[in-house]
């Protein structure tokens, strides 16, 4: 997909006049960030859960090597493959090639961020290969040709009456005037379209939420059990899977599903919970005849054991997304690439480079919201100011921005100037402003006083008052 | 109340030294009607968080050295200001982790440094507060106080001594106001849209003034307000514990 962090200021301004969006952006609100407070509350041991995933994630990260191949292991006893792919072009090179040894005319896919990652849909396309979105949001997303907005509701952005008008542009199979108020009519279209393309299919590619060392199986949660049937009804299933989402076992594995719904949506589990374990054997009643496995590195190796190990806990919930004050005034597109919010401000740049998307870090408050609300405890706010380092030391920040702070600090660190250059300023700002109490402009403040009014200092320091004080003047 | 009493240094930080030094004022009242001997250490301007969040981590230091030689032999550092208290406690300890004779100091002032409110409320136990507000007032959970410092209570629980005064809730007390230092004059479009939503929700709660324990916080919404030329009164949460409150609010003129 296009990279467009680089304008991300552009992007967001976009996004805030954009009313449609904002209406979306509401509901999103009040539906997960209220439902994942009840789901919690009703788990007196979410706190310790939250522990003991963030601990699982932190002891395969420090032993990734051993169960990766591990599951490797257990993955070919089972009869299937798996392809280790260093960056996004090896990745689509061996799903391609699968592809093809399959006579792949179309592909279903179920959701997957590494997909979007690696622009998957749009390889198989250029190579005459049609790929299907099968998760609801993801397939209209794909109508209208454009990326996902959110890690888990990629057309969380978008209003029924835009679904419906992509629905009536696309599916010239029915009536025109047929009615699409309703959401169930929409569900129900869209499950009528994408029934025979699922038997259509040549090949089903997943992702996965996370893969188990011990067993060699892959775990997928969806709401709308798509992920089932793109993975066992054509002959060939490919998972796409992150090096950092392996788990030593199923225990482990049911540890991180315990805060995983809670976390993304509320619910105590999704709908459907798979654990898919190679190929169909002998006896099964259904399941793929291959099954391969393509594990993606693209960068994520190079953080480790450095100051962004932390992201790679990460189980792609989204509350930092749905909790973080800019990711709800903006949305996800404004960020300009798979992933947006707290988790993609800090992933992004370790993934595309600093310089692309160098606002991504800056553009939050440090509110600490998303650290809050993470299962995983990742230490988000830490690692965004991190990258801000990097960038100062990169000379990366704007001119304005450096020259300003240095100037405020040579003052900073000369306390005796700093009392008269800031009396004097703050003398003349209190008097100017004292009868109205603000300034709705000045000079050199317009970022400020662009939205806001400058409240006016009340015209004498403390310092110099407490002098005075301290001298016996009033 | 001790027969000693508590030696106290107040950092007032730079915010309320240039912008706003009623509230010094207002914390050194309510600091020595708790029975304390309140000193303001004479080398401090700022805490270093301009730098250290812009990721000038060279300046914050040299600056947070500075800090620390200012503050060394004091009993208790004071903040009026939940996030340049975070600053001292949690992150200066971080700034140092290579220099363990520097680290040992800071987090020595660490241990030392306390938020204004939850020093009022923890370790002095609510005494000497004697205040009167007419009002009804909401109280903004400032993010760095809350999830930093876990300052939620102590304001509410001191606010509920004041004669007079009616706490309201805002359903979003604890959601960000859009500030963000440097973040809302780098993004003022988000920013606006952030800071909207804050004010919203304030009016929603039918109080006529808003606290707060972070005049950065506080200058944010209280511009939003005038800009929406709102009634609301905005103050720091230390003017009116300590009955300080004749002076104009925040963006208030003496003009009326």
């Amino acid at each position: 997909m296009q990279i467009t962090t680089p304008s991300f200021k552009d992007n967001a301004r976009r996004a805030l006049g954009d009313s449609d969006l904002r209406r979306a952006l509401d509901n999103m609100k009040t539906g997960f960030v209220g439902k994942r407070l009840l789901a919690v509350e009703r788990l007196p041991e979410f706190d310790a859960l939250r522990d003991d995933a963030r601990d699982i994630k932190e002891h395969v990260l420090e032993n990734l090597d051993a169960y990766l191949e591990r599951f490797e292991a257990r993955v070919k006893e089972q009869g299937g493959q798996v392809h280790w792919c260093r960056d996004a072009d090896e990745a689509r090179r061996v799903m391609l090639e699968i592809c093809r040894d399959a006579g792949a005319r179309t592909v279903t896919k179920s959701k997957s961020m590494i997909g979007e990652e690696i622009a998957i849909n749009e390889h198989l396309e250029a190579n005459g290969i049609e790929p299907v979105e099968t998760d609801l949001g993801e397939y209209i997303i794909q109508l209208r040709r454009e990326p996902p907005s959110h890690i888990i509701a990629p057309a969380i952005h978008l209003s029924k009456e835009q679904v419906a008008d992509a629905f009536r542009q696309k599916h010239g199979q029915f009536p025109g005037d047929r009615p699409l108020d309703e959401p169930r009519a929409l569900v129900d279209e869209a499950r009528a379209v994408l029934r025979q393309r699922y038997f259509d299919a040549d090949v089903g590619i997943t992702g996965a939420n996370m893969l188990v060392a011990e067993t060699g199986s892959v775990v997928i949660v969806t709401n709308e059990g798509n992920a089932d049937l793109t993975m066992t009804l054509p002959p060939v299933h490919i998972v796409l899977a992150s090096i950092e989402k392996v788990v030593p076992t199923l225990e482990d594995a049911a540890t991180i599903l315990r805060v995983l719904a809670r976390s993304a949506t509320g619910q105590e589990m999704s709908v459907y919970t798979t654990f898919c374990t190679g190929p169909r054997r002998s006896g099964d009643a259904d399941g793929p005849e291959a099954f391969h496995v393509v594990l993606l590195d693209n960068g994520r190796s190079a953080l480790l054991g450095g100051e962004f190990h932390d992201i790679l806990r990460c189980i792609r919930c989204g509350a930092c997304l749905n909790h973080c004050p800019v990711y709800s005034a903006i949305g996800g597109h404004a960020y300009g690439w798979v992933y947006p919010g707290p988790m993609g401000a800090v992933l992004t740049p370790g993934l595309i480079g600093l310089e692309q998307a160098a606002d991504l870090p800056n553009a939050t408050t440090f509110c600490g919201k998303c650290e809050e609300v993470c299962p995983m405890r990742i230490p988000l706010p830490k690692m965004m100011r991190y990258w801000r380092d990097r960038e100062f030391e990169a000379r990366l920040t704007p001119t304005l921005s450096r020259l300003g702070l240095a100037a405020w600090t040579f003052l900073a660190l000369r306390p005796a100037l700093y009392r008269v250059a800031t009396g004097l300023v703050i003398g003349i700002l209190g008097a100017l402003g004292r009868n109205r109490g603000r300034f709705r402009r000045l000079p050199l403040a317009g970022g400020w006083t662009a939205a806001r009014d400058l409240p006016a200092p009340q015209g004498r320091t403390f310092m110099r008052l407490w002098a005075q004080r301290r001298r016996g003047r009033p | 109340m001790t027969a000693k009493a508590l030696d106290v240094g107040l950092f007032v930080t730079c915010l309320v030294d240039l912008m706003r030094p009623v509230v010094g004022f207002a914390a050194v009242k309510l600091l020595e009607d708790a029975g304390c001997a309140v000193s303001v250490p004479p080398g401090q301007t700022c805490c270093g968080q301009p730098a250290y969040n812009s990721g000038d981590r060279g300046s914050a230091r040299r600056i947070a050295r500075q800090v620390i030689a200012a503050c060394e032999g004091i009993e208790h550092v004071v903040v009026p200001s939940g996030s340049c208290a975070g600053m001292i406690k949690v992150h200066y300890p971080e700034l140092f982790a290579d220099e363990p004779e520097t680290a040992a100091r800071a987090e020595a002032l660490a241990r030392r440094t306390h938020e204004l409110v939850s020093f009022l409320a923890g370790a002095l136990e609510g005494a000497g507060i004697d205040a009167e507000y007419r009002g009804a007032v909401t109280y903004h959970d400032a993010c760095s106080g809350l999830r930093e410092l876990a300052i939620k209570e102590q304001p509410r629980a001191l606010l509920r001594r004041v004669r007079g005064l009616e706490l309201k809730e805002s359903r979003e007390a604890e959601t960000c106001c859009g500030f963000g230092g440097t973040f809302c004059v780098k993004y003022p479009d988000i920013s606006e849209s952030i800071v909207d939503l804050k004010v919203d929700d304030a009016i929603a709660s039918g109080a006529d003034t808003l606290l707060s324990g972070d005049l950065g916080c506080l200058l944010n919404i209280a511009g939003r307000l005038k800009r929406r030329a709102s009634p609301m009164r905005v103050r720091h949460v230390a003017e009116v514990l300590a009955g300080m409150t004749d002076g104009p609010a925040i963006a208030e003129g003496r003009g009326g």
